[in-house]
């Protein structure tokens, strides 16, 4: 076999750099400097994570769903939530680390996923919450991801977001409709959106000022926009949604610019680190729940591997 | 002895989105065995309606071509303009070329 | 209620019930893959559900809608054979369940393609693909369990043997079905007994397994007289329904 000539590894951030600068995808056999690859690492399995943890606080309420129509929808999907983390397990497995590991390591505490999810899902208004705010500050964020410099990643994001666009608009719906309904239906989704409304402001991550890894990942393009320009385009698309069907956002201290924009009350960053750190009100429910599910599968997948051996 | 408890071997994914079109990768899922790829697959990727043909094959199986590569690789098929049909010049009014 | 009404019913409710099993297992699965798979089990049992009790409904034509009669209906109203009304105690157990019934529904949707009622040849017709996938499934789990490690032979064989007794009553003719089958509506369950008998030997040879030596049976949910936990169940479903009757949701 003949050897190509040894490029050094200066020459090859150059390249690296170049390739990023001029919109190219980096696939994963390419070169990457190893911060570029431990930053995709701890960033698309977080977003796997958070997909997953992500199917139980609706999970909750399949069983509940006061309509067929309502029922399969939901079904519907949390099980789009799964598909999404397998895509995003997949993208992360092509930097080199397997799945089994991924999941060992939240198992661990040693990975994160998003801490809206901690929060608890309580009546039948929190799946319209979660659809219409939760799902609508991932789509925000997901929708700026598709451009990610990170070709896997940005592939995975193009099918979420192609799939996720019926999610805002079914959660908007349920509130929709209960907003149109009785007074206690009113109350559910009014408390609703007092529980959901802050968690979701919390998902854009913390104040551009306050946030540690932002520098490099917008220089090589894995994030492409700010914290705080994303979450300010969620709040100044959702104010009115919220308007139009009668609901009241929790922000005593909310301002309408002159510009139609928003600017919207402190955020209480004590309980988002709070909740980072482990101590949410679900957060070892959530975590319990994997972990159950994953041990009682382990006779599953080895009989799975030992049949599928002998085949 | 080896770890059973494993999540499955990793296989590509490939559909055809209409009859007679190219399958294109659609991305990866996880299984222990030919069957179970196929319909984990078809559970996966095309429960919108996204393909009539569905193919799977493990990733360890996949040839690539990696960027320290790709000099020699492609390089060489940039200069062979006539392969491509611009290349040629055609007389004004000529039909069914 | 007329009797065809209570026929579409039987297999409405089989599907409803089994498929709400199967969504509370949603997110628990022992691996992503086979969690989205089970999933689409469920939606596509929803969806035969839903579609028949559309039809109940159009058919009674007494003002109410296929959601009151899954949502406001009592339990000895409902006419699902006990079996699938069985928890889900392990991956095995609701793979023998989903496998008993995946062959059961085939072999239904396959004689009522040739029904007098236009109805139920049309869910038949459609039904049948998604059945077919669903058993195809199934078996290759039996293939899996029965030829795979000891723990899993020995979880599976011990689902067979206690879901055993509760395969009888998919064959149990009641005045239903008798009723319907001399209409040409209904489907002879003697014939569906001998094919479901010869699918679940081949697989179960296939996959080294056996079928418990006794002629044991529980039955009674085809006419209303369900196990205990089909009370917990509808008052899951029915939860908010009840809770909040004048809602519309």
């Amino acid at each position: 076999m003949i050897e190509t000539k040894a490029i050094s590894n200066e020459e090859l951030l150059l390249q690296f750099e170049a390739k990023i600068e001029a919109e190219q995808k980096i696939e994963p056999l390419d070169w990457m400097p190893d911060e570029y690859r431990n930053h995709l690492i701890r960033q698309i399995s977080q977003h796997a994570h958070s997909e997953v943890i992500g199917m139980q606080p609706e999970g909750n309420w399949i069983t509940r769903a006061p309509s067929l129509r309502s029922k399969k929808i939901l079904l519907a999907k949390i099980q789009d939530e799964g598909g999404h983390g397998l895509y995003l397990y997949s993208a992360a497995e092509t930097l080199g680390v397997s799945r089994d590991q991924y999941i060992q390591w939240l198992h661990e505490g040693k990975a994160k996923y998003s801490s809206v999810f901690n929060s608890p899902a309580l009546n039948w208004a929190d799946m319209g919450a979660i659809g219409w705010l939760v799902d609508g500050a991932a789509i925000t964020n997901q929708v700026s991801l598709q451009r990610t410099s990170y070709g896997p990643y940005s592939r995975a994001m193009v099918r979420i977001c192609k799939e996720e666009s019926f999610h805002q608009r079914q959660g908007y719906e349920i509130m929709w409709k209960m907003m149109e309904g009785t007074k206690d239906q009113q109350e559910m989704a009014q408390d609703a959106l007092n529980r959901w409304w802050w968690p979701a402001l919390m998902m854009f991550g913390p104040h551009d000022s306050d946030s540690p890894r932002t520098g490099n990942a917008m220089k090589w393009k894995i994030k492409r926009e700010t914290n705080d320009y994303l979450r300010e385009k969620f709040i100044n698309k959702t104010i009115p949604q919220a308007e139009l069907i009668g609901l009241k956002v929790p922000d005593a201290n909310l301002i309408l610019l002159e510009d139609g924009t928003y600017k919207h009350g402190d955020i209480n960053w004590d309980d988002f680190w709070k909740n980072v750190n482990g101590n949410g009100p679900c957060n070892e429910q959530r975590l319990d729940h994997h972990i159950k599910a994953h041990k009682e599968g382990s006779w599953v997948r080895e009989t799975a591997y030992v049949s599928g051996k002998n085949k | 002895m080896e770890n059973q408890d494993t999540q499955g071997e990793l296989w590509e994914v490939f559909i055809q989105s209409k009859a007679g079109q190219p399958f294109k990768h659609a991305g990866a899922v996880h299984a222990y065995d030919r069957e179970m790829a196929i319909e984990n697959a078809r559970d996966t990727y095309t429960r919108r309606g996204e393909g009539t043909g569905l193919w799977v094959v493990k990733s360890k199986e996949i040839v690539a071509v990696s960027q320290n590569e790709e000099g020699y690789f492609f390089d060489p098929a940039n200069d062979k303009v006539y392969r491509h049909p611009t290349f040629y010049e055609m007389p004004e009014g000529v039909k069914n070329m | 209620m007329e009797a065809k009404l209570k026929y579409y019913l039987q297999i409405a409710d089989n599907a409803l019930i089994l498929s709400h099993r199967l969504s509370e297992n949603c997110s628990k699965g022992p691996f992503l893959e086979e969690d989205l798979a089970n999933t689409n089990v469920a939606l596509d049992l929803i969806g035969i559900a839903e579609s028949i009790y559309g039809e109940v409904a159009k058919q009674e034509n007494n003002g109410r809608s296929g959601d009151d009669i899954v949502y406001r209906r009592k339990e000895s109203e409902f006419l699902n054979v006990i079996l699938v009304e069985m928890p889900n105690e392990d991956f095995a157990h609701i793979m023998v369940r989903q496998f008993f019934t995946d062959v059961f529904q085939l072999n239904l949707f396959s004689e009522l393609r040739n029904s007098k009622d236009e109805f139920l040849m049309g869910i038949a017709h459609k039904s049948l693909k998604e059945v077919m996938y669903h058993l195809k499934r199934s078996s290759e789990w039996m293939y899996r369990f029965g030829q795979g490690t000891d723990e899993a032979k020995e979880r599976v064989q011990k689902a067979i043997n206690k879901y055993w007794k509760y395969t009888h009553e998919f064959f149990l003719e009641n005045t239903i079905d008798t009723e319907m089958l001399k209409a040409g509506i209904g489907s002879d369950l003697s014939i569906i007994k001998k094919n479901w008998q010869a699918k679940v030997d081949e697989i179960f040879e296939m996959s080294n397994l056996s079928i418990p030596d006794t002629d044991f049976s529980i039955e009674g949910g085809k006419n209303g007289l369900h196990s205990e936990n089909l009370g917990y169940i509808l008052t899951e479903m029915q939860f908010l329904p009840s809770k909040y009757p004048d809602a519309i949701w």
